[in-house]
């Protein structure tokens, strides 16, 4: 199985360690992994703003990278989300297709794809509980949503279960928006800088010694808005963990 | 130190003619107002909770809210037929119809109704068409008092102010700034903020301004084709009391509110209230069918814009709205920043949909003000797709020229610089100011504002990239 892996730009240039874990995990299971080294972006920024014609070349970059692989894995819900959802800047030909059915965010691929049934190298003693980022959860069905009415299900609960010692606790608002949002986050940052201090309020009256998520860019965020306020909640990502990185 | 006084409540957007609206600006000072924030915050998300109790005990919920949807459809896809039917059976039911195809309109008609009946003075109950046309400042012109039956749309006109919420129009005040409005107008103690005390005494004020008033005036949540009845929905019987007190009932509609049957408002009345305060239905669901012996009823239908609405490809399906507020009290922008922030008659995720097609220009940084989470998507009960129809203002907005040109601009640079590998890797050096590690349309943004409520992110010493390219090779081979 040939898997290209998309490292996000929030990723590569901030959280090299995620892409790292991530491309680690992949190769653990036995993944033919590649890197394809001309990769920039999926393209979202743009879209997020409106100007959809300012993302076509960067879409079609993203296409002539990542075609020839049976599948691109990326550490990223909100990227994945435009590349399967929103990737409608460039023509609909064969390989877009392609790329957009193909391209999981790194949760589901484990859990839906290889199927994992355990991370027998992964321990992690601590009191965690899990972000969910809004596209992955409800752009990608990552885990059942408190808005409707329907069976309680989540992919990363079901694979950070797998994880000895590792122990899971709730927030209050689970499914609430933490405001990071793209490029609201810079154009809107009051709100989105008041919603990432609720978020990070919230994570830290749970007991948690850490928060997990597959999303970085999420994380990002809520791990500035938390330092803010001088909160010792500590932010890793959920690759990091499954890949067995002791702390 | 001096006793600190209650805290001031913040006002909503400043407007400024037809200049785009700053709702950052009015977010910014309501989440100045720490109590305010906070009750806003946690009342609107108490809601959300009883909401989601409620569709617990509905088994088939997600199949009404598909229902819903799919009756919206057929009817907003039939408008013409449905329309003229429920004409000829309300007709056939003694009552007057009126067609308005705007809001001046509306107003002239309804004035005009007051005026062949001598009427001076009128008492109404909550309608969001009725604000969407100006009425009580239009009344005002025409000298007929108006006075509003419902609590909150009360508290909210003896405030000068617009209703922030289509179903708790004052949900914005604090007890405080109620004492503070009535102590002005009605008379009250300015001290006592005990909410017994001050709806009794808005009760003694208003109920004899109700009793003597001249024609009554109630919205419309439902119209039914089939029977030419309408059909009101209100916690406080307030509908009841503007109908039935005078002799004179005049009902606003707007075109979208038909539905064919009896049948299909069951499905309806199932999930308004459910969906917009958590409880199983409204007090007094409240079916107006035709004038009393010896009384008039009049029905205004207005277009005001809906139908080119529903020529809007991408859009039209924002008329299934039935101004339940689901989408309001779940979005966590609403929550924090105020439903007058948004500067508009429909605030919140179904006003960032619904506001352009009023004015693309005045509302065109309303879609900007979501962080498209789809939350509100999720809970609306006819199963509009707020989210998406927020993206795709966003697209048409950017295309028609409607955002700042700095940040069109932007995305350019942006577009052009990651659609270039080394154009890109370039952007990306690991020097020593810390800014530069930001991807570049960060930076690009005149007013790096991250910073103002967040710490900035650990920079580490090689990008991912740099790290694949020392440790692995350009191939991928371990080194």
């Amino acid at each position: 199985m040939r898997v290209g892996l998309f490292v996000p730009c929030y990723v590569d240039a901030f959280h090299p360690e995620v892409g790292q874990a991530t491309l680690e995990l992949l190769e653990r299971f036995g993944c033919e992994v590649e890197y394809p080294f001309d990769q920039t972006c999926c393209g979202q920024p743009m879209t997020n703003s409106g100007c959809h014609k300012e993302s076509k070349a960067t879409e079609e970059l993203f296409v002539r990278n990542f075609k020839d692989y049976d599948y691109i894995v990326a550490p990223s819900g909100s990227c994945v989300n435009h590349i399967r959802n929103n990737f409608d800047a460039v023509a609909q030909t064969d390989d877009v297709k392609h790329v957009r059915a193909r391209t999981y965010e790194l949760v589901e691929f484990l859990h839906d794809v290889l199927k994992v049934d355990g991370f027998p190298w992964a321990e992690f003693p601590h009191k965690v509980t899990l972000h969910n980022n809004c596209n992955a959860l409800r752009g990608l069905n990552i885990a059942s949503m408190t808005e409707l009415r329907a069976e309680k299900f989540s992919k990363p609960r079901d694979l950070l279960g797998m994880v000895k010692g590792l122990e899971l606790v709730d927030i209050t608002r689970p499914d609430e928006c933490c405001g990071f949002g793209g490029t609201f986050s810079v154009f809107e940052e009051a709100t989105s800088a008041r919603m990432g201090q609720d978020k990070a309020r919230d994570q830290a009256k749970s007991g948690a010694e850490y928060v997990t998520s597959s999303d970085s860019s999420c994380m990002m965020h809520q791990e500035g808005c938390a330092k803010r306020l001088g909160l010792p909640t500590k932010y890793i990502h959920i690759s990091q963990i499954l890949n067995g990185e002791r702390v | 130190m001096p006793a600190r006084g209650p805290e001031p409540q913040p006002r909503g957007a400043i407007i400024r003619g037809n200049r785009p609206i700053d709702q950052q600006e009015a977010a910014r000072r309501f989440m100045d107002a720490p109590e305010h924030l906070a009750m806003h915050d946690q009342r609107l998300w108490d809601l959300r909770k009883k909401r989601d109790g409620q569709k617990e005990i509905i088994e088939e919920w997600e199949d009404l809210r598909q229902l819903a949807s799919d009756i919206k459809t057929h009817t907003l896809t039939h408008l013409d037929t449905y329309l003229e039917q429920f004409e000829k059976n309300a007709i056939a039911n003694g009552v007057r119809i009126h067609w308005a195809k705007d809001a001046a309109e509306h107003n002239s008609i309804v004035a005009g109704i007051l005026r062949s009946k001598n009427a001076r003075s009128l008492i109404k109950s909550k309608s969001m068409l009725t604000e969407e046309c100006g009425f009580r400042e239009a009344m005002a012109h025409e000298g007929i008092t108006v006075v509003e039956t419902d609590l909150g749309e009360r508290i909210q006109q003896l405030d000068n102010e617009n209703p922030s919420h289509v179903v708790v129009p004052a949900v914005h005040k604090l007890r405080t700034d109620v004492a503070e409005v009535f102590a002005k107008t009605i008379g009250s103690d300015p001290n006592n903020s005990d909410v017994s005390y001050l709806t009794e005494q808005q009760r003694e004020h208003t109920r004899p301004l109700i009793l003597k008033a001249d024609a009554g005036m109630t919205g419309c949540n439902f119209a039914v084709a089939e029977t030419g009845s309408v059909v009101v929905c209100t916690n406080e019987g307030n509908a009841d009391l503007s109908a039935n007190t005078t002799g004179l009932h005049i009902v606003s509609m707007g075109i979208e509110k038909i539905i064919p049957n009896l049948n299909s408002l069951a499905v309806f009345v199932r999930m308004l209230s459910r969906s917009a305060l958590g409880s199983p239905i409204t007090q007094y669901t409240s079916h107006f069918r035709g004038p009393r012996r010896g009384a008039e009823m009049h029905i205004v239908i207005v277009d005001n814009g809906r139908t080119d609405r529903l020529g809007l490809e991408k859009f039209w399906t924002s008329l299934k709205c039935i101004r339940c507020g689901a989408c309001m009290n779940t979005c966590p922008v609403f929550r924090r920043s105020g439903g007058l922030s948004y500067g508009a008659t429909y605030a919140g995720p179904i006003g960032l949909i619904i506001d352009p097609t009023f004015n693309r220009h005045k509302y065109s940084t309303l879609p900007f003000s979501s962080t498209m989470n789809g939350s509100c998507t999720n809970v609306c009960p006819v199963k509009i797709n707020i989210h998406e129809q927020i993206a795709d203002w966003r697209q048409v907005l950017a295309e028609n020229h409607e955002i700042p040109a700095f940040k069109k601009s932007m995305m350019k640079a942006a577009g052009a610089l990651l659609a270039s590998p080394k154009l890109y890797r370039a952007s990306l050096p690991m020097a020593d100011s810390a800014l530069r590690h930001l991807p570049r349309f960060v930076l690009y943004n005149r007013l790096n504002t991250w910073t103002r409520g967040r710490e900035m992110p650990h920079v580490p010493k090689e990008t991912f990239h740099q790290w694949y390219k020392r440790t692995r090779g350009v191939d991928g081979k371990k080194k």
